[in-house]
């Protein structure tokens, strides 16, 4: 048992930097601009790829760097040439512009890579047991993952509240039009930022990449949860992002650990009575039922907190 | 969005009672062409085609009820569909083993309620907030019942869903309901009546107050509606058409399951009834004739057909946010004005290099989707060979060459319009 908790203590935090490296870009990428960017997701599916493939020609170590860096220069054009031009259509098309995009790379990279996982492994200097743990061997690329996304998450911190390119972020979130009076280039800003957070994005790919499955429905499927997890956060505060991102990370690798179901906490029902809806619930173990946590938090705290954990404002 | 909104609301206001004969007009031409269409192609696969269609249409226009009229973007529209689907098939079980005299053809109702059921349960909490907020939820309910639509066996039956025998139920009218064409006639004569109800629905001082809602809740409030029993209203009666179109789907079918809840079918009908243009009645009409057409006949053709539908779905976005519906509605005071002549010849120009950049974009989709081995393409008629640089060439002349000829010939569109635009400005008929 101890075993098990320290193990997925471990993952679900993992799990939950991993979400705010993705979490982080969306939700100041949502309360600069006001657009929700629903390829978010997709940055992250195209810098595992991009990190498979470079990693495949290059070696690892630069496409951790070359990979987000292309994927930020790809978001970047994005806003320049897509958001911008569809930005006097009002927040709906750009979201739906997003919508359109996320759809035509997944298609896009189904068609280069195909559909099903490609073999994208660990690289060799960090494919060893980091330390061993009641028996269980806990590898070191992911303390590698750890210390990645603690460091970005460190760096984002200090770039945001202690230098001067934070500090006109900041002013560029509540007050755009100021910032543009005060002599700023407020687009350029908007573009930069888009640009970094889809880096940040497709950096998580590229380090999730090898330790999860690297497939074209990535993205389709990781997509909602990062959207649970910036409603439950509360919209466009990034302290509730991170609070969010560590919750849902660890409530679901709990849940998927645990084997548990009210059969085997209560008993079996009696079977006299056939199958119903009871019986499908009494007997669903709490793993199977782990996909759907995230959302069921989403709507509890839609019941109970309409503006999120953190969050302000009410829309 | 605010543009549309003044586009409906001018056009709804600029029919006089003298053109009830249009409209009622417009109408009976419909329901003929549904009678006629399928002793005019009566093969097997045009009837089902048909079917299809119908059943999408009533899908597109449950759709527009929020994201045209109240102005709501939801990602999971499909539940509604899905769970409609569902409690038709379990309806159509329960008929057939407790003998009730309950025919076919009041089937599709039950499937209404299924899907009414489900919005007025979920509804309340979703929408308390409109916009992007409500996107996300509705993408996470989606996300929701589609997953848990796995779990729970019994109702949903798993992975393989819940099939059902559409002959076995009453027959009415000495119609058993087994061929296609009695189908067919089943889902035109619901189409008919869903969007005769969704028409009107427009016209009420509900529809209208949702058309506010959608444009400025706040001044709703200070007019004495709450916008959220207003959302909540709308929301309702989307899930019940839904759930009308997802009965119909499960009769023509015979079978539910968890493919009608999930992703793939909420971004469909969003795509139908965005390309067809939200702005006007028959724009999901439109677009859902559009897409289910294009569907059927992409995917015999090419394995990419998905990407097709983003291309031509981010292009509506970005260069026409009204939709076709709307690019066809911008002519209209042109043609009231007899000025249309005048923008004829830049379109005839702008033909050429916009279908050279699209034939450009078909080829270079194509070479990446059969590189790896697959047919060669066959763009009208002219073999490509995928791994040939002759292939690649062409592919990136007809693109970089069609794009910046295309432009400047869709510059000169815009000019030639302004100017025509103008002159029916000068004569009265409004833009």
């Amino acid at each position: 048992m101890l075993e098990l908790i320290v193990i997925s203590t471990l993952n679900g935090v993992l799990f939950g930097m991993l979400l705010f490296l993705l979490s982080s870009g969306l939700t100041v990428i949502f309360s600069m601009m006001g657009v929700l960017n629903f390829a978010h997701a997709s940055f992250y599916m195209l810098g595992a790829f991009f990190g498979f493939q470079l990693t495949k020609w290059i070696g690892f170590w630069p496409a951790l760097v070359l990979a987000p860096l292309l994927v930020g220069a790809i978001g970047m054009a994005v806003e320049r040439y897509g958001l911008r031009n569809t930005h006097k259509h009002g927040h709906v098309a750009e979201l739906l512009l997003t919508f359109g995009l996320a759809f035509a790379i997944e298609e896009i990279v189904s068609m280069i890579w195909g559909k099903s996982p490609v073999d994208y492994r660990v690289p060799a200097l960090l494919d060893f047991p980091a330390f061993t743990i009641f028996s269980t061997n806990y590898p070191a690329f992911k303390i590698f993952m750890l210390a990645v996304s603690v460091v970005i998450f460190v760096a984002l911190l200090i770039v945001l509240k202690r230098t001067r390119v934070g500090l006109i972020v900041q002013a560029a979130l509540t007050h755009p039009h100021m910032v543009g009076h005060l002599g700023h280039n407020v687009g350029r800003v908007f573009m930069a930022v888009f640009g970094v957070g889809s880096a940040l994005a497709a950096l998580a790919g590229v380090i999730a990449g090898p330790a999860l499955v690297t497939q074209s429905d990535m993205a389709a499927s990781l997509g909602p949860i990062l959207f649970v997890v910036i409603v439950f956060g509360g919209l466009g505060s990034l302290p509730g992002a991170f609070i969010a991102s560590l919750v849902i990370g660890l409530v679901q690798t709990f849940a998927v650990a645990l084997d548990g179901s009210l059969a085997s906490a209560f008993g079996p029902l009696d079977p006299s009575a056939g199958p119903s809806v009871l019986t499908d619930i009494w007997n669903v173990t709490i793993a199977q039922v782990a996909p759907i946590v995230p959302y069921l938090l989403l709507v509890i705290i839609l019941i109970v907190r309409p503006m999120g954990l953190m969050g302000t404002r009410e829309s | 969005m605010s543009a549309a909104a003044t586009s409906t609301t001018s056009k709804m206001a600029a029919e006089p009672a003298g053109g009830s004969l249009r409209f009622y007009g417009v109408w009976l031409l419909g329901i003929i062409v549904l009678i006629v269409l399928p002793m005019i192609f009566s093969s097997g696969g045009s009837l089902t085609s048909f079917s299809l269609i119908g059943i999408a249409i009533v899908f597109a226009l449950s759709y527009n009820i929020l994201l045209g009229q109240t102005g709501l973007l939801s990602f999971g529209h499909a539940v509604h569909y899905g769970l409609g689907g569902f409690a038709a098939c379990h309806m159509m079980n329960a008929v057939v083993s407790h003998k009730w005299p309950i025919p076919l053809p009041f089937i599709p109702l039950f499937g209404g309620i299924g899907g009414l059921l489900f919005a007025m349960i979920i509804g309340w909490v979703m929408t308390k907030r409109a916009g992007t907020v409500f996107a996300m939820i509705s993408l996470g309910i989606g996300e929701l019942v589609a997953s848990s639509s796995l779990i729970l066996r019994s109702v949903f039956g798993g992975e393989s869903g819940i099939t059902t025998d559409r002959t076995a139920l009453p027959k009415l009218l000495g119609w058993s309901f087994g061929p296609q064409l009695q189908v067919y006639y089943l889902i035109a004569f619901w189409l008919v009546l869903s969007a005769i109800a969704m028409y009107a629905l427009t016209r009420t001082p509900l529809g209208r107050i949702c058309n506010a809602v959608r444009d400025n809740p706040e001044r709703v409030q200070f007019i004495g509606y709450d916008p959220h029993v207003v959302r909540y209203i709308a929301f309702c009666f989307a899930g019940f058409f839904a759930g009308i179109a997802g009965g119909l789907a499960a009769i023509n079918f015979e079978i539910a399951n968890s493919a009608y809840l999930g992703a793939i079918q909420s971004g469909l009908v969003l795509f139908s009834t965005f390309i067809g243009g939200t702005a006007f009645f028959f724009g999901p009409i439109l677009g859902a004739i559009l897409v289910t057409y294009l569907q059927l006949g992409l995917t015999n053709l090419t394995t990419a057909w998905q990407l097709y539908f983003g291309i031509i779905f981010i292009g509506i976005v970005m260069y026409s946010p009204g939709g076709i519906a709307g690019l066809l509605m911008m002519h209209r005071p042109l043609i009231r004005a007899g000025t249309l002549w005048t923008v004829i010849p830049s379109y005839l120009v702008a033909v050429v290099p916009t279908v050279a950049l699209a034939c450009g974009v078909i080829l270079t989709i194509e070479t990446v989707a059969r590189f790896s081995g697959g047919d060669p393409i066959n763009l009208f008629g002219i073999a490509f060979n995928a791994n040939s640089p002759v292939t690649w060439f062409t592919a990136a002349i007809l693109v970089v060459g069609g794009f910046f000829v295309a432009r400047l010939a869709w510059r000169r569109i815009a000019e030639a319009w302004d100017r025509a635009a103008t002159v029916a400005r000068d004569r009265g008929y409004l833009a």
